[in-house]
């Protein structure tokens, strides 16, 4: 049984998530109490995903240079796995909106920017499967996912921070103020000590599923690749 | 072997999960029992998760071996 070594890292670091996630002891903050451990697991959503869109954007960078079919796989498998954190993020968000903001989806200028962001990823999917050519598909939509990578930072990073929000990180007002994810203060270094692991944890589980679509795509398609 | 060892650790892994019920009917229960019954029963919710991620674990290195089994015999 041979796992490599951040397969191995990404166990450790999700159990250590699950477990430490439940028993630490938490700050209680506003009307969060124990519901502030989703730190541990919605977050963590997103960065997995920015985590694996960069990467989509990368392959598709280096796909555009060498113009080899493979890069373009690595994009997409990448991307795909990246919309699946989306959709979790936005599922787990919504629950937790529910109990803290009142309602499932409030119109909240974070929830509709992130939810045009996954909208935009899933364009991505419509137009590759729109194409049968190998080599026109990877093109067009090597370019449609830097674009889609441009608009997608503003859309989560950005825009959020310039309006009010009930998320953390919005202009100072209903319960805004700071950083989207680590507001200074929202954070104690217990939890720090979790939350990053738990990041990097999840980040590599959505590496490792793309890896497995990624080799089972190259092996489709062995004949189209030419190193 | 491969196909062997992996039925072996999942019998395993599942009698590991049967265990603590079968503690439970014995009189050094209690114990195992309290822990999970304390803290607002939060064990028991940590436990239900610990259970689902092993499983996933299980079947995503399952299904990592076989596409490697794939790529080896092309």
């Amino acid at each position: 049984m041979q796992l490599k070594w951040w397969k191995i890292l990404c166990i450790i670091f999700l159990f250590l998530t699950f477990t430490a996630g439940f028993l630490i002891p938490v700050p209680i903050i506003g009307n969060l109490h124990q519901s502030i451990r989703n730190f541990f697991f919605h977050v963590p959503m997103w960065f997995g995903q920015m985590g694996l869109l960069t990467l989509s954007l990368a392959y598709s960078i280096a796909y555009l240079r060498t113009q080899n079919l493979k890069h373009d796989i690595y994009a997409s498998e990448f991307a795909k796995t990246g919309i699946i954190f989306g959709i979790l993020g936005l599922a787990t968000g919504s629950i937790w909106a529910k109990y803290t903001w009142g309602e499932f989806w409030s119109n909240d200028p974070k929830q509709i920017a992130a939810a045009i962001a996954v909208l935009i990823y899933l364009a991505y999917i419509v137009l590759r499967s729109s194409m049968t050519d190998f080599d026109k598909r990877a093109r067009v939509s090597s370019v449609y996912n830097i674009f889609a990578y441009f608009i997608y930072i503003p859309l989560i990073m950005i825009l959020p921070r310039l309006v009010q929000s009930l998320h953390p990180g919005g202009l100072e007002g209903a319960k805004g103020g700071g950083n989207p994810a680590l507001g200074g203060d929202s954070l104690d270094s217990t939890m720090r000590l979790i939350f990053w692991p738990a990041v990097i944890g999840w980040l590599l589980l959505g590496i490792w599923i793309s890896s497995l679509k990624i080799r089972l795509s190259l092996l489709a398609n062995k004949n189209l690749i030419h190193e | 072997m491969n196909r062997l060892f992996l039925k072996r650790l999942c019998f395993t892994v599942v009698l590991f999960l049967l265990s603590p019920f079968l503690w439970a009917q014995q009189t050094i229960s209690p114990a195992i029992d309290e822990t999970m019954r304390s803290h607002d029963k939060i064990y028991v919710v940590m436990a239900v998760c610990i259970v689902i991620l092993i499983v996933f674990f299980l079947y995503l290195i399952r299904i990592d071996r076989k596409v490697s089994k794939k790529e080896k015999s092309v």
